[in-house]
Order: C-alpha cells, then sequence, then structure tokens
C-alpha cells in the first residue's frame, strides 16, 4: 500500500511536467491545426534560463519561474510571428519542417553558450518527510501544486474569459472571428505566449527535480509530451492534462516492475493501444461537420 | 428611415482571385436609415462585395464610409468602426453557446453598461435563443443559427449591417420571420445592405436595389421599380 502510494506521488510528480508541456501542444495544434514541433525545445529553453537566472542573478524561486515563464513566452510570440505566421496559408508540412528546424536552432543556439551539462543550482530548500511509510519532499508537492494552479488557471482562462472564447472561436473556424471584431493575430499571440509560458514553467520544475541540464534535453520530453497530448485528445485542453498524468503513471509504473530500459518500450506500447481503441484520443472527438 | 448622408460609398470596386475577376468595377451608394440590396444570380459577385466592404479581401477602387477611406483598415477595426455583417453560410461558432456566441461580438464595444439592454433586445427579438442560451451553436437548427447571426450582428452594435443570403436554407415562415425582424432592426436606426437570392422578398423590404450580373450593375431602381421590371422578373423573380 504505501508502495502504491509512493509511486502514486512519484506519477504525479511526472505527469505533471508532462501535462503542462502537452498542453502547450494541444492549444497550438487548437487554433492552427499545426504541431509546434520546437515546443519540447522552449522547455528546455525555460529550463536554461533557470538555469541562468538562478546562478548569475541568484533570484530565488518564483522571480526565477517569472522569468523562464515570460522569457520563453517571449520567444513562443517572436517564433509564431516570424516563423510561422508566413506559412499559415502553406501546405502543413512546411509549417512542421520549420517548426523541427527552429528546434534544431534553439538547441545549437544553447550549446553555443552550454557545450556542457550544466548544474542547477538549488532553489527550493528540500526537505523530505515520511509520512506512514510514503516519503514526501517539499520539492515534489511544489511541483504537483504549481502545476495544478496553472492548469486551473488556463482552464479558467479558455472557459470563462473572453480571450479564451476567442481561442476557442478561431479553434471552430478562425476565417469569421475578425467579422466579430476581434484581431485574429492578437489571440493567436496570446495562445503561443500561453501555451509556451506553461512550457517554460515545465522547464524550471524539471530543472529544479533533475538538476543537470543539457540543450537537448527537450528533445525526448518534447515527443513524450506530444504524445500525451495525442493520448488526451490533441486540441482538448482537459485532454492534454490527462494524458500527461497517464504518460507519467504508466512510465513510474513501468519502471517499477521492469527494467528500465523497457521503460520507453512498453509505456509507448501501451499508449500506441490505446490509440487503437480511441483514435481521436480519450477526450477527442472526431472534428464535427461543418456545412 | 429618413434618408440622410451617404453612409457606404463604393467606387470602381474590382475584386479578382487570381485570374478570376468577380466583381468588375462597380460603384454604388448606401445612404443612412436604408436598406439597400444586392441580387444577381450564383457566382455574381455579391458575397465578394461584401467581403471587400468588411475587410476580408484586397481590392482596387475606392471605399468610403462615414466618409472615411476603408482601404487597408483591417477586418476587426472595420468591426470596431460600425459595420456588422452577417456572413454566408451564417458562420456560427459550433463549439460556443449561444450567449458566448453572442458575448463574442461586444469584442470591440467598451460601453459595457449598455450590454444588458442589448441582450435583452436580442432576446426580445428571438425568444427562442432566449430558451437556448447555453446551448452549443452547432447544435441550433439552421433557422436557430440565423437568428444568432442576426443577434451577434446586433451585439457589436454597428451602424450598418450587412448580410448575405439570411434566407439561405429556410423555410418560407422562417424567411418572412428574419425579414420582418430585418425591417424592425432598420426602423430602429441601423442602415442594412443585403445580399439576397430570394428577390422577391428582398426587393419589397428595400427602398433601393442593384442587380449584379457576372460582376458588374445590369439594372438599379427603386424596390417597387425593379420588382415592376420585366427583365427583372424573368431573371430573378420567377417571370
Ligand atoms: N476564394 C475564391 N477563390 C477563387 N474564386 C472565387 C473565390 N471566391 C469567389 N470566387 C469566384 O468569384 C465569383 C463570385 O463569387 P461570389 O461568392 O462573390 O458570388 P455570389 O454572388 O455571392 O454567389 P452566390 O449567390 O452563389 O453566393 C465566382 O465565380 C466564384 O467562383
Ligand atoms: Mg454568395
Amino acid at each position: 500500500m504505501t508502495y502504491i502510494l509512493q509511486q502514486g506521488l512519484n506519477s504525479l510528480q511526472l505527469g505533471s511536467i508532462y501535462a503542462l508541456i502537452a498542453l502547450g501542444y494541444t492549444m497550438v495544434y487548437g487554433i492552427l491545426t499545426m504541431i509546434n514541433f520546437a515546443h519540447g525545445d522552449l522547455f528546455m529553453v525555460g529550463a536554461f534560463l533557470c538555469f541562468l537566472a538562478a546562478t548569475f542573478l541568484h533570484l530565488p524561486f518564483v522571480p526565477t519561474l517569472l522569468i523562464a515563464m515570460i522569457g520563453v513566452a517571449l520567444i513562443g510570440v517572436v517564433i509564431e510571428r516570424f516563423a510561422y505566421k508566413p506559412l499559415r496559408q502553406a501546405p502543413r508540412v512546411s509549417a512542421i519542417i520549420t517548426a523541427l528546424g527552429v528546434g534544431i536552432f534553439l538547441e545549437n543556439f544553447t550549446l553555443v553558450f552550454a557545450p556542457y551539462p550544466q548544474h542547477v543550482p538549488t532553489l527550493i530548500k528540500n526537505t523530505t518527510w515520511v509520512i506512514g511509510g510514503v516519503s514526501v519532499s517539499s520539492l515534489q508537492l511544489i511541483i504537483i501544486a504549481l502545476s495544478l494552479v496553472l492548469m486551473v488557471l488556463l482552464d479558467f482562462i479558455v472557459r470563462k474569459t473572453m480571450v479564451g472564447m476567442a481561442m476557442r472561436a478561431i479553434s471552430w473556424d478562425k476565417t469569421i472571428v475578425p467579422l466579430m471584431g476581434i484581431p485574429l493575430n492578437l489571440v493567436i499571440s496570446a495562445t503561443f505566449a500561453i501555451g509556451t509560458s506553461l512550457g517554460g514553467a515545465a522547464g524550471v520544475m524539471y530543472a529544479l527535480a533533475f538538476p543537470v541540464i543539457d540543450p537537448y534535453m527537450g528533445i525526448m520530453i518534447g515527443w513524450k509530451a506530444f504524445i500525451a497530448a495525442v493520448v488526451g485528445g490533441i486540441g482538448n485542453i482537459r485532454g492534454a492534462m490527462i494524458g500527461g498524468f497517464i504518460l507519467g503513471g504508466v512510465e513510474i509504473l513501468v519502471a517499477a516492475f521492469l527494467p528500465s530500459t523497457y521503460r520507453d518500450f512498453v509505456a509507448f506500447t501501451l499508449l500506441l493501444i490505446l490509440l487503437i481503441f480511441r483514435p481521436y484520443g480519450i477526450l477527442g472527438k472526431p472534428r464535427p461537420q461543418k456545412v | 428611415m429618413s434618408q440622410g448622408n451617404v453612409l457606404l460609398s463604393i467606387r470602381d470596386l474590382t475584386i479578382s482571385y487570381g485570374n478570376i475577376m468577380a466583381v468588375k468595377g462597380i460603384s454604388f451608394d448606401v445612404y443612412e436609415g436604408e436598406i439597400v440590396t444586392l441580387i444577381g444570380a450564383n457566382g455574381a459577385g455579391k458575397s465578394s462585395t461584401l467581403r471587400g466592404v468588411s475587410g476580408l479581401i484586397p481590392y482596387k477602387g475606392v471605399i468610403t464610409f462615414q466618409g472615411q477611406d476603408m482601404k487597408s483598415i483591417p477586418a476587426d477595426k472595420i468591426v470596431a468602426m460600425g459595420i456588422a455583417q452577417v456572413p454566408e453560410g451564417r458562420g456560427i461558432f459550433g463549439n460556443l453557446t449561444v450567449l458566448e456566441n453572442l458575448k463574442l461580438a461586444t469584442w470591440s464595444r467598451k460601453d459595457k453598461h449598455e450590454f444588458p439592454k442589448d441582450y435583452q433586445r436580442v432576446f426580445d427579438i428571438f425568444p427562442r435563443l432566449s430558451e437556448r442560451q447555453g446551448q452549443l451553436g452547432g447544435t441550433l437548427s439552421g433557422g436557430e443559427q440565423q437568428m444568432l447571426a442576426v443577434g451577434r450582428a446586433l451585439m457589436s452594435r454597428g451602424k450598418m449591417m450587412l448580410l448575405d443570403e439570411p434566407s439561405m436554407g429556410l423555410a418560407p415562415v422562417l424567411v418572412r420571420e428574419i425579414f420582418s425582424v430585418l425591417r424592425e432592426i432598420n426602423q430602429a436606426g441601423t442602415t442594412i445592405l443585403l445580399v439576397e437570392q430570394n428577390a422577391n422578398m428582398a426587393l419589397r423590404i428595400a427602398s433601393r436595389g442593384y442587380v449584379l450580373e457576372t460582376g458588374v450593375i445590369a439594372h438599379t431602381g427603386t424596390g417597387q421599380k425593379l420588382l415592376g421590371d420585366p427583365r427583372v422578373k424573368e431573371a430573378y423573380l420567377g417571370g
């Protein structure tokens, strides 16, 4: 029982990081039907901004987090404006290749300044409590709680605010949106800003939990979070959250029973099987017919 | 419905899609307080004209609204200036509720305190929307979607409303209902530019009409005059 609780807690921690990254993929897909394959690398940039702010500016946790989120959001907006926007009418494959290119650029740009893996200083004093045989660390709790707060906030923005409504309207039919008096490009920029800032926050949390970072760290984690978004139903916000937690859970579960080299293999096989039965993901729906 | 100043003026409007010229240098005016209708067969260039006015596609020629040149003003700013459009095919956001669809149209308005009154007005005109406020736009019937599209245009509170075939796909009873609502909206002070294939109904409520044939204006006159014109009768009113 304590073993299950322990693994459950570990799954929540990993899952919340995947979920935050998955949200970025799903939000951009929702409004532009485009996969931002540079998103995993923006997560990496978030981790490096955390490293920079903590190491050179000696900032505490909260300002570091804000710098990483805002910094990544700005980069995300600039990428959309200059790399993706000119390709909105172009075939999807052009946008995908551009996104992959942007990702490679970000990796190599970071590599110039950080040719070796970097060590992120401790920002949160890590206390560990043992409660009923389960060891709980303050870092773990902060990561989980902060992720939940960000997700609840996002859910509120998307469901209740005008910007959120406009985002949903764009995902339905962006040609009509300007006729409502809504500046389409502004809402698309806002979507990129919010989606990528969540990736940046995930980068900070990851860097605190696993403090050795390198410019290629975003590739594998980015792919995994992308798959989490697809499993949840790409384009669906709550789906991305669920997908992230499922992936975290499956990974921890597999690692608990099998040699760790099998982890990704078994985890992804399970997810692919799930997609055979629910091809649109857990919460995804086939797109309703538009007249 | 007294006639005032020129509200919308169109001079030598030309709209092309690649090599296809859809609108070939048309000119017309809409005066404050009028209902003007633009009728014509499929592909005559009616929707293209409206898309030009609302800033959705580039054009040659000059369009002015309240004396201001509209060229290169983006579509969302044009709504803020006072031109609301009910697009062809209604353009309801199927994944948003009825209320959310209406709310979105207030995006560029600053007079928040006026909103409750305007929602009430929409729900008074279309009680069916009031009952369905929480229903998703995509699950409305075609007629209800058309009501919602008109309601949305009311919520953006334009001085002028452009409508692209509001009668499309509706049963005759509903068509009459929508047209009488348009007349009401007009009497309350909104100028209307109405694109229609249902020439008979459109000409009956319009003060003036223009008949568009393959991108040029073929006939023009008061609604009454066009209704009686044998050429119009033969081509657009079923003989
Ligand atoms: N996006 C487009 N690309 C290419 N050609 C277009 C485009 N939109 C319209 N056209 C062409 O322009 C011409 C005018 O089209 P438009 O939609 O303005 O006609 P309409 O009068 O509104 O017709 P309908 O009554 O069928 O709606 C048509 O020949 C049409 O094929
Ligand atoms: Mg048309």
